[in-house]
Parts: structure tokens; sequence; C-alpha cells
């Protein structure tokens, strides 16, 4: 089954990012991940993304185009990034969402992809 | 309909049920499917057996036509080349497992039980799938609407099929918590949590025999697991008190003043070696805590006091394996006066207030050791708050018997009453 696998991170996790302390171990945790899951062939896709301060929202009611500055939604964790992947059940996904460095801090959702 | 026919396709209902869905489903995830089409087969046997004699093999005859009722609905449902696979996979089922249908009730109860799905559909979908109880008196059972609970079961049903939860046993890390899942949620199919097992309301009768069942699966299936068989022996304890609940006028009976030969000695004894097997595996948990507790309340069918001592001490087990459950230190609380007093238990049930608000047995205990303490107006109270909150008509009566006797005392006591 394919599963979406949706990274959100808290603020301290953003910063940590350009954090020249702690980079090093931010994007290293990352690139263990991702490492993995190529070596398991788990993965078909994904993207980091930039945070949310770099984000724009778009809306069109009553025929207007509203763009807003920021992100979809208010809350603290926010969306980082996003994998793809295929695993047998709900169960292999949940395993790898929970390897995904933000989960120990942030939060991870795992959500089947639409077979179209 | 000849009787044998009918009787055939009951037993094969009742034994076999739970069996067929979960080997039906467990490919595919699909309950809402796989139980469509073993009623279509059900029906198909009602009007099938009556002519052709029941079959040796009632439940591979029913699982033959389910199956072919799927491979029907996959070829409707599905382009050629899916088609063509699900054939093949349905197929060769059907020729491996032509005379026993591979049991994968365990696997579908952890899945009935897992965290993706909300926790208010576990128990009902378990009663539903491994055992087939109808929807509306799950619902009558648990006091919601009919609807609603259907509801629940559809969207529940869903999402094991969407997000694919599997029919697997989970691995070693996972194992404790996802088990507790399971356990947990065929102990609710017996007493919600809130409600005191040991004061069972009369509604809740219909699922008592129904989580025997599905514990009496779970034995058959995980025993070497001690909480499996912890669960197993409550369960049989608590069923084993059920005719000395009421007394003959429908009235409520607490558990020290029933009588002992109305126990079910026979269940007592079962729970007693499923125990002492549990605790030979050596790892202690919650059930086996409450097994525990309630074999010390049955020794008095084998003619021994209560050893109230004892079950303080494992009620502060409990308290500590529950986290605090406040429940629980209730619970705790009215042992510590049988062993200590009520003197000396009023003061451990002040902390618990400010939790307990709520909860009608905290009221109870609070008004009965408040009268024994002789506190004449805070007993009056605490009878007000829980005849207030009792559950039912038989516990209002034993209640309000108890105040108006307390009452009469006070008055007799109080100068110039009259």
């Amino acid at each position: 089954m394919k599963y979406a696998i949706l990274v959100y991170e808290t603020p301290a996790e953003f910063a940590e990012r350009e954090d020249p302390a702690t980079a090093g171990a931010y994007w290293g945790a990352y690139t263990a991940y991702n490492t993995a899951l190529a070596q398991a062939s788990a993965v078909t896709g994904g993207a980091g993304l930039t945070p949310p301060h770099a984000a724009t929202t778009v809306r069109i009611r009553n025929g207007k185009r509203a763009v807003a500055d920021g992100p979809y939604s208010d809350t603290k964790e926010q969306l980082g990034g996003f994998f793809l992947i295929t695993a047998e059940s709900l169960d292999a996904a949940l395993d790898w969402a929970a390897k995904c460095p933000a989960a120990m801090r942030g939060a991870v959702e795992v959500r089947p992809v639409l077979e179209m | 309909m000849t009787n044998e026919a009918a009787q055939a396709a009951e037993r094969a209902a009742r034994e076999s049920y739970g069996r067929l869905v979960a080997f039906l489903a467990a490919r595919t995830r699909d309950l809402a499917a796989a139980e469509d089409a073993l009623a279509d087969a059900f029906a198909s046997a009602l009007r099938v057996w009556p002519q052709t004699g029941a079959p040796d093999n009632p439940a591979a005859w029913l699982y033959a036509v389910a199956q072919r009722r799927l491979i029907d609905q996959a070829r409707r449902a599905r382009t050629a080349d899916a088609y063509a696979t699900e054939r093949a996979a349905l197929s060769s089922d059907i020729e491996e497992n032509a005379l026993a249908i591979p049991d994968r009730r365990l696997g579908l109860m952890f899945a009935c039980a897992h965290p993706a799905i909300d926790a208010a559909a576990r128990t009902p979908l378990m009663l539903q799938t491994v055992l087939g109880v109808p929807a509306d008196r799950i619902a009558a059972a648990f006091l919601v609407e009919p609807a609603a609970m259907g509801q629940r079961l559809v969207r529940a049903k869903r999402k094991i099929k969407e997000a694919g939860i599997p029919f697997e046993i989970p691995g070693p890390d996972e194992w404790d918590e996802r088990l507790g899942a399971v356990l947990d949620a065929i102990y609710a199919a017996y007493a919600d949590g809130w409600i005191d097992a040991a004061d069972a309301d009369a509604d809740r009768v219909e699922l008592v025999s129904e989580a025997l069942w599905l514990s009496e699966i779970l034995t058959a299936l995980a025993a070497h697991h001690p909480e499996v068989l912890g669960l197993r022996a409550l369960l049989l304890h608590l069923h084993a008190r059920r005719a000395a609940r009421r007394d003959a006028n429908g009235d409520y009976v607490p558990l020290d003043a029933q009588d002992t030969s109305l126990w079910d000695v026979d269940a007592i004894r079962d729970a007693e070696r499923l125990l002492f097997q549990a605790g030979r595996l050596g790892r202690l948990g919650r059930f086996q805590l409450e097994a525990a507790i309630q074999s010390a309340h049955a020794s008095r069918a084998f003619g021994r006091r209560v050893d109230w001592a004892a079950i303080v001490q494992l009620y502060e087990g409990l308290v500590t394996i529950t986290g605090g459950s406040p429940v629980v230190a209730l619970n705790r609380v009215a042992a510590l006066a049988h062993r200590d007093g009520p003197a000396a238990a009023l003061p451990a049930l002040e902390p618990l207030a400010e939790f307990l608000q709520g909860y009608q047995p905290y009221w109870a205990l609070r008004a009965r050791l408040l009268e024994e303490v002789g506190d004449a107006e805070g007993a009056r109270a605490a009878y007000a708050e829980a005849i207030a909150r009792a559950p039912n008509e038989a516990a209002k009566t034993f209640l309000r018997k108890r105040a108006a006797r307390f009452s009469a005392n006070v008055e007799r006591d109080e100068p110039g009453a009259s």
C-alpha cells in the first residue's frame, strides 16, 4: 500500500535547521532516515519544505482570489516535509513514521495515498 | 425447513462465525464485504441444507460459498487484470483450506483493538466481527442509539480497509500495549470502565456471556500470556457470583453479604487454576491483580475468612500499575476500612474527592464510612448523593434502606425527638 508520511515539526526543530551549533545533527538525522528508507526500497517520493514563514495560502471565494501570508493552519507544529512510501500495512508504515526524527518532538501523520 | 438443518446452521453460526469472518477478510482487510458474503452463505445454507441435509463440514461449505460471492464481487468491481489476480488468490485459498479454516481470529482481535481505531468502536467491533453479535444488541448494551452504533462500526471497518490495518499479532515492542488494548476491549464488554464490576447493572448482563466467550477464544489462542489468563480468571470470578447479586425480591446484595451457596464453585475453581498458571509465567499485570483480589473475596466459598490485609496490598499494587487510578484507589479505601476500621479509612478518602465527584460508588462508600464513625449529617448528605446517582432501582432501594435505618437511629438518639 502507498502511504504519505507527513512530518510536523516544532518551532525549535525549524530553528535547529539554521543554527550552526545544531544544524549538523538535525540534517544528519534526516539523511540517515532517508538512507534507511532508500535501502529498504520503501520510498517513492517526497520533499523537505521550507519553514512556515515562507508559506502563502490561496483561497477563491465568491470569484475573488484571496492570498494570505503564512501557512494554512495556526498550530504550534507545522508541516516541515513529506515522504511517499510503500508498505505492507499500516503497522509497517507506522514503524517508518516512528523512525522519522520529528516523531520525537513534533508529530508524524500517516495517511494512505488515494489509488487513482 | 427441517429442524436438523436449522440446528446445524445455527451451530455453525455460533462456532464458526468469527473464524470465517477473520479468514475471509484477512487478505483484503475488508470486513464489511466478508460479513456480507458470509450472510449470503448462511442464507443459502438455510435454503439448501433442508433439501440436501447438513454437510459433514458446515464451516468449509459456508466458506466456499462466501468465497465465491467475494470472487463475483471482485469481478464486478474491478478491471480484468485485478479480477484475474483476485480470482487466482481466492481459488488457491479454497483449495488449500478445503477442510480446516485457519484461525485468524487473534489477528482480527488485534486489528479491532488497534490504536488507529476509535476507542469507542473497539469493543463493538470485536463483538460484531468475532462473535456475530447483531449491531442493535450491541447498541442497547452500551446505551447508544442503534444508528449511532451502526455508524461507529461502519467507520471502524472503513478505517481498517482504507488505512490497511493488518490482522496481525504485533511485534515484541508493541506487544504489551496492543495486548492491553485487546484485554481492555474484552473487559469493557463485561463492565463499563467506571462501573464497579461487582455491581453489574441488569442491562449489562446481556453481554456477559459474550465477554466470557471472547476471553475464552483469546485464552485458547494466547494461553502463554499471563494477562490473558488473568483476564479470564477475573471474568470467571465475577461471573461465578451472578446468582447471588440480587435477593429473592430483586434487591441488591453487597459482596460481603452474599450467600456463598449461590456462587458457582466450579467457575471459581477454574479461575483459581488459571490464576495459578498465570502466576507461574512470572509477569504480574493489572488483570492478574484484579483476579487475585476477586480470589481473596471468593475464599468465603471455601469456608475461609476474607484476608483484608492481602486485599489492601493487592489494591496497592493495582494503584501503582494503573498509574494511580482514582477508582482503584477508592476500592483500596473500602478494603482499608475492613482491615483498619472506618476511622482509619476516612482520611484516605479525602484526596479522592476531587476526582470522583460524579462517581456513585465514591458517595456510597463515603456514606457508609461516615455512618460507621457516627457523623450523622455527613452520612445523610452522602447517602443523598449516592441515591441520586444510583444506576438502577435495586441500588437505590438498597441505599434508601440503609439510609432509613441510619436516620431512624439518629432520631432515637437526638434529645426531644418524637
